[in-house]
């Protein structure tokens, strides 16, 4: 029983290995808070990204940045600036760092860290505020910020 | 480029700036039942330290609708409640067969009460919430049940008592026996809880005023519990404020009656005083 257990684990480690998945915690990131390297070397789909912004249990982003063209989303926040036009005058390494660990690029801000597994203060089990049983998972997965990333770089002005 | 890309945002913004401003708190004035002239905006305590430029009521940053349902004890759904809290009153409960009014007379012997809770208890050596002194009375004079923290048999009672002290300021006191506490409050008021990583200082201290999602932020101040929220028709405890707002940082919450929110009951009322006691309050 443990032992198949064990052996899952090591096969899903092995299937992550092959598309080179960083770790939350193994992230660089740059002086400014950019992030070079993609976290699982594949091409992030944008369409994946526009879902995951506007969805309450995935980024939930809306709920701080209203972004023009969801204009089928309603009740956009404003706690963050508006995202329109964001991917003209942000890099895509610039970017993929901000939706990883925005602490990173501004210091002490209020957007969450959507990428990263540990520092936290009484961390949940998503929205029941009951205890996150170890081990605690990131908000998002690395194909979740490599979409929201391809998402973003499409807000561009017309 | 930053040029261009701050003259886009700030068209954008101004397109799009009365759909989403339904601006901050707006300029109404609270008075109820044609009588209690109510204080929504106050001067912010010294010890707030410039944290807050205007202390403002919850009721500001509510609809139009919402906040006339407050403006009349007819209209004012949470009243029912109140009422039915006055049945309680004078009901004998327990071994002694005593009833509140036997000890206290006419709930309007409550009056100013409200405005001083949470308060140092010198016999019990701790900071007692209305509810944990109601509890104390029923366990100790009249042998009855202490009733669930926030459940609706205190709550309504807790309303009773709040809306005999309407139109008061809230007043607590932050020093002496109480400072202990009050310090742990305000710990927990600035920390970062959950995975999300805010505070309630994220929300009603840097934010109010702006919309998070479909939601208006106020400061978050309590003079208006218990409040009666249209989203469950019914009345609300601090505490379970608490623990829903604690619980969207997506964070493991306390429980209500626990001694961290008892903490934090104290610590959000300071940042309040001067507020009328506004319970039992509309809210959505
Ligand atoms: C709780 C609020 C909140 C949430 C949720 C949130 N953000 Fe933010 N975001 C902010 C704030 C505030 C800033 C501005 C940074 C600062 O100065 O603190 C910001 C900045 C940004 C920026 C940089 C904007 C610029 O002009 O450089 C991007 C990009 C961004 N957010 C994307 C996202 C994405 C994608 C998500 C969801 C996965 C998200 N945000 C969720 C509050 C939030
Ligand atoms: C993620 C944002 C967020 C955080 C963090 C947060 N709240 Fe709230 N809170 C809200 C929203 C949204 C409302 C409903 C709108 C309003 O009244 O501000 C609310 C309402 C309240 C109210 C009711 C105000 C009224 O007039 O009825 C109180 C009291 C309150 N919060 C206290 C707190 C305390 C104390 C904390 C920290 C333990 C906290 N909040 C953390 C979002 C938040």
């Amino acid at each position: 029983m443990r032992f198949t257990g064990m052996t899952l684990a090591a096969a899903v480690l092995a299937a992550g290995a092959a598309y080179a998945e960083t770790a939350p915690d193994d992230v660089q990131f740059g002086e400014y808070g950019a992030v070079e390297a993609s976290l699982t070397g594949q091409e992030g789909d944008p369409e994946k990204g526009r879902e995951i912004f506007s969805t309450k249990s995935m980024g939930n982003c809306v709920s701080c940045h209203a972004v023009s063209v969801l204009e089928d989303v309603p009740f956009q926040g404003e706690v963050g600036p508006v995202l329109d036009g964001i991917g003209e005058y942000r890099t895509t390494e610039e970017l993929r760092g901000i939706v990883a660990n925005a602490k990173m690029t501004f210091e002490g801000t209020v957007m969450p860290a959507f990428y990263k597994t540990s520092g936290f203060i009484r961390p949940g089990d998503g929205y029941t505020g009951k205890a996150a049983e170890p081990p605690i998972e990131p908000i998002l997965a690395a194909q979740d910020i490599e979409d929201l990333v391809a998402f973003l770089t499409t807000l561009k002005d017309e | 480029m930053k040029t261009r890309t701050m003259t886009v945002a700030a068209a954008l913004f101004a397109l799009s700036a009365p759909a989403l401003t339904a601006g901050g708190a707006d300029d109404d004035n609270l008075t109820i039942n044609g009588n209690i002239e109510m204080t929504t905006k106050a001067e912010p305590a010294a010890h707030l330290d410039g944290a807050l430029p205007e202390v403002i009521s919850g009721w500001h940053f509510r609809s139009d609708e919402t906040q006339e349902l407050e403006m009349d004890d007819f209209d004012n759904p949470g009243m029912i409640f109140v009422d039915q809290a006055r049945e309680a009153w004078n009901t004998a409960e327990g071994s002694e067969g005593k009833s509140c009014a036997d000890c206290h007379n006419e709930p309007e012997s409550m009056a100013g009460v409200r405005t001083v809770y949470p308060k140092w208890n010198e016999e019990a050596g701790e900071v007692r919430t209305i509810q944990m002194q109601m509890n104390d009375c029923r366990e100790n004079r009249m042998g009855a049940e202490p009733w669930k923290y926030d459940a609706s048999a205190a709550i309504n009672m807790e309303a009773l008592i709040s809306s005999v002290s309407r139109g008061m300021p809230m007043d607590v006191a932050t020093d002496g026996p109480a400072q202990e506490t009050w310090e742990q409050g305000k710990e927990i008021y600035y920390t970062r809880y959950g995975k999300l990583e805010l505070a309630c200082a994220s929300c009603h201290e840097l934010n109010y005023g702006n919309y998070i999602r479909a939601d208006h932020l106020s400061q978050g101040h309590t003079n208006g519990f218990p409040t009666y929220r249209l989203k469950n028709a019914k009345l609300n405890g601090q505490h379970s404020r608490f623990k829903g707002c604690v619980r969207d940082t997506r964070a493991e919450t306390f429980s209500p009656g626990s001694p961290e929110f008892v903490a934090l009951e104290l610590y959000v009322a300071s940042r309040g005083n001067g507020l009328s006691v506004e319970g039992p309050s509309v809210r959505n």
